[in-house]
């Protein structure tokens, strides 16, 4: 019995948070962010050349064939570093769509362009997953799709589209596709790109397989990520709170000497800390015993979920005034984690769908 | 991650269980009180003999004399609690006293002691925390001069909780005043019986008196009867402490209480609707499993650690802090969810689980303070689990 991560695994998050020290400071994040650039190019090279888009796709078709467990490591660390580059939808979900429920030759097409990061696929599932919009929509057809999909994911820049219909059938959608109009979305997170996919008789490929399964292993493995993406920065705003609380001074010392903040600090670690073995869970769940992942992924989902917005309010607070400007750039942080809550299902959503889940509650 | 016990233990797991099937017969069914009877003792004793009490304590003492295994630990544990059988003794002078001796007593303390303490025949109680020595522990007052061959003992303890059923007491006493506070504590041990001991119970909100104050009128203790050197009491004290805060906060309890508040919320109804369908307390009652979860799952990655000799960090740090805190919520999730009938208590007709949510939520409460209070849980989390500075003293006046 290990209940933790091996060598290999470490030295996973090792190498990736070096790699990321170096190329992603928060200046290049911010110079990202300001610049509207949706993806920033350097970081994604850097990520290509450990692997990171094509992690999980089989080496068969270039990638490294990791566990969704190793994913979730990644994900922790890019939310560390708020890296303003594609991740959940193009290196995670839509690998699993196509590996789950895409044709051999739809595999062959696809998954080594993912893998090798060329490719950038973006995933429109929300219709499904978080909740139908009475404006939104998507109707496939004889081939062609009708209607909008709102909140797709890894956005600016993909060249694919993964999209979810009205009765949950999956459909590739080139991103050049006739009658696709593609319109970003802003949120208060700029490290991702959101957007909103509007279709106009758009020729598109249906992923031929068991979706219904595909779906929910995209929706669990996209909850997982976002959680492992909300410990990584939660864990950032603690450790930044904790520095900036021993070199603060008033009243004549050090802010962190008083217990009301030192409290603070206490309650968000011990807050955050347990989310870890959470998400762990989960993940291997997801990998090894399929049955018990939807529930973990909600519990990891929506445990992460309320505890990093405690922890992002409270970090922004103990930094004080400094944590509301934008000089500290404390509030890339504080976004990423607004993000993450609300996609793919905010906690009060998810955990009734825990209880379907658990017959407590009727679907 | 591998979750997977393996063969090794997977057949251990069967001993145990083969065990368990032989002997549920002979299990108490009494709880657990304070002094054993002797349906417990005999049950304590075959426990022992086959390695599921006193599993580590070496023979010489009348322990099993296994190998530490934290692994084998937990699927006793398992196992029992999966069967609904209790475990062995576990009283402060099992979890605390004993430990403390193997690691500080002298061999003639060890032979004296452990074997009737663990055999239920000797029965003790803690006498740390004062009246006004509670967090700041250290600051104790009750001072013990020296007279001859004799220590004399005058002062009050409080919070003792078996005081009334002990035979004996290890206590903390200040028997150096001219020394820094930490350096001039004892650790004394002597018999309940000791002239000048007078025991008051000290009745709790929850309405039971579950702690008693304990007074000493020059109390004679001869000299000898020290743990630990004279002057070094604090630190004899600490190597208990860290055992009573592996005690407090145990995820595998919270995950009991779950089931019970599953099953409350399934079966009672309030306007012909069960419990569980109403959707706020439902909400609850997810938010609390996934609690439940991350402490089960953050105990699995804390034995991982411990079996490799791995320092977890401030992950340890967390467990009583976060594990007393869920018990206390899930107690109030089911008096909530109960309306009016969660407050009926002590032999009130339409009782729910005999009252006892609310004694739960009291109770819980003391635990929350005791042991450590949350907020010098939080100390010792930013402190050493964050790094963070210690409040500065005040200036002397």
């Amino acid at each position: 019995m290990e209940f933790g991560l091996s060598e290999d695994q470490r030295m996973l998050q090792d190498s990736l948070n070096g790699t990321l020290e170096r190329v992603c400071p928060l200046e290049r994040v911010r110079k990202a962010a300001e610049g509207g650039e949706e993806m920033a190019g350097d970081i994604w090279a850097a990520l290509t050349e450990l692997g990171v888009p094509g992690m999980i796709v089989p080496e068969a078709q270039g990638g490294l064939g990791l566990a969704l467990l190793d994913a979730a490591l990644v994900s922790e660390v890019l939310g560390r570093h708020v890296a303003p580059v594609p991740f959940v939808a193009t290196a995670v979900m839509a690998p699993l769509a196509l590996m789950q429920a895409g044709s051999p030759a739809q595999q062959e097409e696809w998954l080594p362009k993912l893998a090798s990061g060329e490719v950038i696929a973006s995933v429109a599932i929300a219709e499904q997953v978080s909740g139908a919009r009475e404006d939104a929509g998507v109707t496939a057809s004889g081939g062609t799709l009708n209607g909008k999909a709102y909140f797709a994911m890894d956005f600016g820049k993909a060249d694919l589209f993964i999209v979810v219909d009205r009765d949950g059938g999956l459909h590739l959608v080139k991103g050049d596709a006739r009658g696709l109009a593609k319109v970003g979305l802003t949120s208060i997170d700029l490290t991702r790109s959101l957007g909103e996919l509007q279709f106009d008789d758009v020729e598109a490929e249906p992923l031929a397989g068991d979706t219904a399964a595909a779906l929910d292993a995209m929706r669990d493995a996209g909850r997982i990520m976002l959680a492992a993406d909300t410990l990584g920065a939660g864990w950032m705003m603690i450790d930044k709170a904790v520095e900036y609380a021993k070199e603060r001074k008033q009243f004549g010392r050090v802010i962190g000497s008083f217990q009301a903040v030192k409290h603070m600090c206490a309650e968000m670690a011990a807050e955050l800390e347990p989310c870890r073995p959470l998400v762990w869970y989960a993940a291997h769940a997801f990998d090894e015993m399929p049955d018990e992942a939807p529930l973990m992924a909600a519990h990891a989902k929506s445990l992460t979920s309320d505890v990093g917005r405690f922890v992002a309010r409270t970090a922004t607070e103990v930094h004080g005034g400094m944590g509301f400007t934008d000089l500290l750039g404390l509030h890339y942080w504080f976004k990423r984690i607004g993000l993450n809550r609300q996609l793919l299902g905010a906690p009060e959503r998810v955990r009734r769908e825990a209880a379907v889940m658990q017959g407590w509650a009727a679907d | 991650m591998d979750l997977a016990y393996g063969p090794e233990y997977e057949a251990f797991r069967e001993e145990v269980r083969q065990f368990i099937t032989k002997h549920r017969k002979d299990a108490p069914e009494r709880m657990r009180v304070a002094r054993p009877d002797a349906e417990w003792k005999a049950w304590q004793q075959l426990l022992i003999k086959n390695g599921y009490a006193a599993r580590t304590i070496p023979t010489e003492y009348g322990g099993y004399g296994g190998e530490p295994d934290i692994l084998k630990s937990r699927i006793i544990a398992e196992e029992f609690t999966a069967a609904g059988l209790p475990l062995g003794l576990a009283n402060q002078g099992i979890s605390m006293f004993v430990p403390t001796l193997l690691e500080l007593g002298t061999q003639e303390q060890k032979q004296k002691w452990i074997e009737p303490t663990l055999k239920g025949e000797v029965v003790w109680c803690q006498g740390y925390s004062e009246p006004g020595s509670g967090s700041d522990l250290a600051s104790l007052q009750t001072k013990a001069t020296e007279d001859g061959d004799d220590f004399v003992i005058n002062g009050q303890k409080i919070w003792t909780s078996t005081a009334k059923d002990a035979d004996m007491i290890f206590c903390l006493v200040r028997t150096e005043p001219e020394a820094p506070k930490h350096q001039g504590i004892s650790y004394l041990i002597f018999s309940m019986d000791t002239p000048g001991i007078e025991v008051r119970p000290l009745k709790t909100m929850t309405g039971a008196a579950e702690f008693n104050e304990v007074f000493f009128t020059d109390v004679r203790v001869p000299k000898n009867q020290i743990v630990g050197e004279r002057g070094q009491g604090w630190f004899v004290a600490n190597a208990t402490l860290k055992h009573e805060r592996g005690m407090l906060g145990d995820p595998n309890q919270a995950g009991t209480r779950l089931k019970e508040i599953v099953d409350l919320m399934q079966t009672e109804t309030m306007d012909g609707q069960k419990l569980i369908d109403h959707p706020l307390y439902r909400d609850r009652l997810v938010d609390l499993q996934s609690r439940v979860y991350a402490m089960q799952f953050h105990g699995l990655r804390l034995l991982t650690a411990a079996s490799k000799g791995e320092d977890p960090g401030i992950a340890r740090l967390i467990v009583k802090l976060q594990g007393c805190e869920i018990n206390h919520q899930l107690a109030a999730l089911a008096i909530d969810a109960l309306g009016e009938l969660g407050v009926l208590y002590g032999k009130s007709p339409h009782l729910r689980a005999w009252g006892s949510w609310q004694s739960r939520y009291m109770f819980d409460l003391g635990l929350i303070i005791g042991g450590g209070t949350a907020q010098i849980q939080k100390n010792i989390i930013s402190e050493r689990g964050l790094g963070m500075p210690r409040e500065p003293k005040p200036a002397k006046a």
